[in-house]
């Protein structure tokens, strides 16, 4: 569970974020949705620790985050970015094994693992010597994919995950996500804007616009019972896409 | 591994070139042929009287050589009382031999008495223009202030130099430019100047191609040769080195100076005053070209690369020391960064030849392998850190932040993810510093510390362009080889997805 209790974001006079409480319930999947600059990413940047809140506290599983306790919780956390933030000079195997090889974990406990997230991900064995320029798009996000998940996080935080893959493969990984975050049965949060996206994959929506959150609810309730007409509209623009 | 063995192999030299004034004896000399043939007679000389020897050749100039005296790192070498008296001794005056001696004496050094001839400056012209413009004395320069005068860098610096000589004798030249001795006759002999100093005892004065100017006001003090030595040597060697007294006068010099321009050979040169039949008459018959010995060059130019490459190989191992963590330091946005990267780039800024220059001057360095190898190192530092600091900057932050969110420390940060990426800036960095190192090592010769530089001085003191060539070509190909083991280095160093091309899906 990931709980955030007066949390805001300021960047000189701006805010990123307005003091916000919202709640991420375990073993479910949230998604974090909004127009460009409505502060999805932050709310993700501000749980992994890589913006420091201006105000507020934030709890993952039970755990305040603070300065100090970081390292701990991030290895608690699996975390994957838009283009899968891989390091080019490791190979596929090297990027998943660097946090496990830095911990020194057993080399077979680690193997195991890996082979479990290849059948998990469906992640061809013979890709894995392969560097991340040898990969594709979709299979790059696998690879960020399996080195989340290799210590077995509590938590899973994904940013646009499938945002620079085109339809085609985005559609496929969909499909393959929420196969993936069902068997996993762990807290997820993603960030998209696409809301056809969040409502397949997501058990909870929370809607922001301008640092704020608008509503928080289930694909249904935004639907039925939007909080204001910003809503309706995003739905409606969101919607005709769908339908297409 | 061999990198290491190179490092304390000359530390261990260090050690051994320093205390030099105990129990060997070390002959200086001045960058110019004289001093080179003084040196190889006082070399002769003491070995006669049962001393091992060495002779550092062509330490550089007068206050170096002055300088490593001083110090004891070397034993004695040749000096003319003109200098004694005006340069060391900064004495208002003519002053006699036994005074300057009384004078030298606080500073726990002797001075022989004369050897015999006296090698004063003097202006020389080509005849050819002399005759023309009947120029015969210093004073008739004053009707052709037109003429080009060319001096070298210590005789326009010197305070018995040019400019009293100019002021003294009411001249108002043009055009006056240094340049360095002996092309400096290259200069008169292809038109390119009219008037540059000399030395009366020149070789080049030999061949008549040259005029000497009258010296009608009396301006030049003499410059007697002699030997400066340490109080603190051998009494016997200092009896044999005054033996040297009154038995050198100038037909003999001038004969051993252009023997020695002609061979090249300084040892050979000096073996003529050993020769019972030269004492006699100094005139006698040139030798014979000799053939070019190829077995003594290879050896001795296996010794300056071996030389250079340590020279090289010290400076350049120390600046990657420092020159990485203050590379990774002035990545961090900040002040620190400013400074870091002003101060690199203004010792850049400063010639090289300067900075040896500079280095020497600081007490605790001084005329030794070590300045060399500073100097060197201060220059390799800024390729280094610059590109340190821009490899790390470059990485993008999507990267820089799935390191951290990973759970990764700081440290490891850097040590897996950071610096294997920066790995391709950082080398070509260390491959730049390298490259200009091993041309600028070729400047460690002129405090007389080898290298490939030492053919090149001397080269220049004898007026020889087949001496300069043996070091200037090695020291280029040097420089090639470096930038291709650096090629090479690349493909080991370099992790394997970072030389990858791009995957076109």
């Amino acid at each position: 569970m990931i709980e955030l209790r007066g949390v805001s974001k300021r960047f000189g006079s701006d805010y990123a974020l307005h003091p916000i409480d919202l709640v991420m319930n375990g073993g479910r999947t949230t998604a974090l949705i909004g127009p460009s600059g409505c502060g999805k990413s932050t709310v993700l940047r501000l749980i992994v620790g890589l913006l420091e809140p201006t105000s507020g506290t934030i709890v993952v599983e039970k755990q305040t985050v603070t300065p100090a306790d970081l390292i701990g919780i991030r290895r608690k956390l699996g975390y994957v970015i838009q283009d899968g933030g891989l390091f080019p000079h490791l190979t596929s195997r090297q990027n998943i094994l660097l946090m496990p090889k830095h911990l020194r974990t057993a080399e077979s406990d680690s193997q195991r693992r890996l082979n479990e997230l290849c059948e998990l991900t469906n992640f061809p064995a013979d890709g894995l010597d392969r560097y991340p320029v040898e990969l594709s798009g979709g299979q790059r996000q696998r690879v960020s994919l399996m080195r989340a998940l290799i210590l077995d996080p509590d938590v899973l935080l994904l940013d646009e995950p499938l945002g620079a893959l085109d339809p085609l493969v985005r559609s496929g990984l969909q499909t393959e996500l929420k196969e993936i975050f069902q068997r996993l049965k762990k807290t997820v949060v993603f960030v998209t804007h696409d809301m056809a996206e969040a409502g397949y994959l997501a058990d909870t929506i929370v809607l922001l616009q301008s640092g704020k959150i608008v509503q928080h609810g289930c694909l249904e309730d935004l639907r039925e019972r939007p909080a204001n007409s910003f809503v309706t509209e995003f739905m409606s623009a969101q919607r005709s896409l769908v339908q297409l | 591994m061999k990198l290491t063995r190179c490092i304390f192999g000359s530390l261990w030299l260090c050690v051994l070139i320093v205390p030099a004034s105990a129990q060997s004896l070390r002959i200086g000399s001045k960058a110019f042929t004289e001093s080179y043939v003084l040196g190889e007679i006082a070399k002769r000389t003491l070995a006669d009287a049962g001393f091992a020897s060495e002779h550092k050749q062509g330490m550089g100039k007068t206050g170096i050589v002055w300088a490593a005296l001083h110090s004891g790192q070397i034993t004695c070498y040749p000096e003319y009382t003109g200098t004694i008296s005006e340069e060391l001794l900064k004495s208002h005056g003519e002053i006699t031999t036994g005074e300057m001696q009384r004078e030298l004496e606080p500073f726990g050094i002797g001075m022989t008495g004369e050897l015999g001839f006296n090698d004063t400056y003097a202006l020389v012209m080509p005849k050819e223009l002399a005759d023309r413009l009947r120029i015969s004395k210093i004073s008739d320069l004053k009707k052709h202030p037109g003429l080009r005068v060319a001096l070298t860098h210590e005789f326009l610096e010197r305070k018995d130099g040019w400019k009293p000589l100019a002021s003294r004798y009411g001249l108002n030249m043009d055009h006056v430019a240094g340049v360095e001795h002996t092309l400096g006759y290259d200069a008169l002999l292809a038109g390119k100047a009219d008037v540059k100093d000399a030395y009366s005892t020149d070789a080049m004065l030999a061949g008549g191609s040259f005029s000497v100017l009258q010296d009608d006001l009396g301006y030049f003090p003499t410059y007697k040769a002699v030997f400066l030595y340490r109080l603190d040597a051998p009494i016997k060697a200092i009896v044999a080195l005054r033996t040297l007294e009154g038995e050198i006068d100038e037909t003999r010099m001038i004969r051993m100076n252009s023997e020695a321009e002609k061979t090249k050979d300084f040892t050979e040169a000096a073996s003529l005053f050993f020769n019972p039949a030269f004492r006699k008459s100094a005139g006698g018959g040139a030798h014979a070209p000799q053939g070019f010995d190829w077995t003594l060059f290879l050896h001795k130019l296996a010794g300056w690369t071996l030389r250079h490459l340590e020279l090289v190989g010290i400076s350049l191992v120390l600046a990657i020391l420092v020159g990485v963590p203050l590379g990774i330091v002035a990545s961090r946005p900040g002040s620190l960064s400013h400074v870091i990267l002003g101060v690199t780039g203004m010792i850049q800024t400063i010639p090289s030849l300067a900075l040896l220059a500079l280095l020497v001057s600081v007490p605790l360095l001084g005329i030794q392998v070590q300045t060399a190898i500073v100097a060197l190192f201060l220059y390799s530092l800024l390729p280094i850190v610059r590109n340190t600091a821009t490899g790390l900057q470059e990485i993008p932050s999507s990267l820089r932040e799935s390191a951290a969110a990973l759970g990764l420390e700081r440290s490891a940060q850097l040590r897996k993810v950071y610096m294997p990426m920066a790995s391709r800036t950082i080398l070509a960095g260390i491959k730049t510093s390298a490259i200009i190192n091993v041309g600028t090592a070729t400047l460690a010769a002129l405090i007389g510390q080898g290298g490939l530089g030492e053919p090149i001085v001397s080269g220049l003191a004898i007026n020889d362009n087949r001496t300069i060539l043996q070091g200037a070509i090695p020291a280029a190909i040097l420089a090639l080889l470096v930038q291709f083991g650096f090629g090479l280095l690349d493909m080991l160093l370099i992790p394997k997805g970072l030389r990858l091309p791009a995957h076109t899906e």
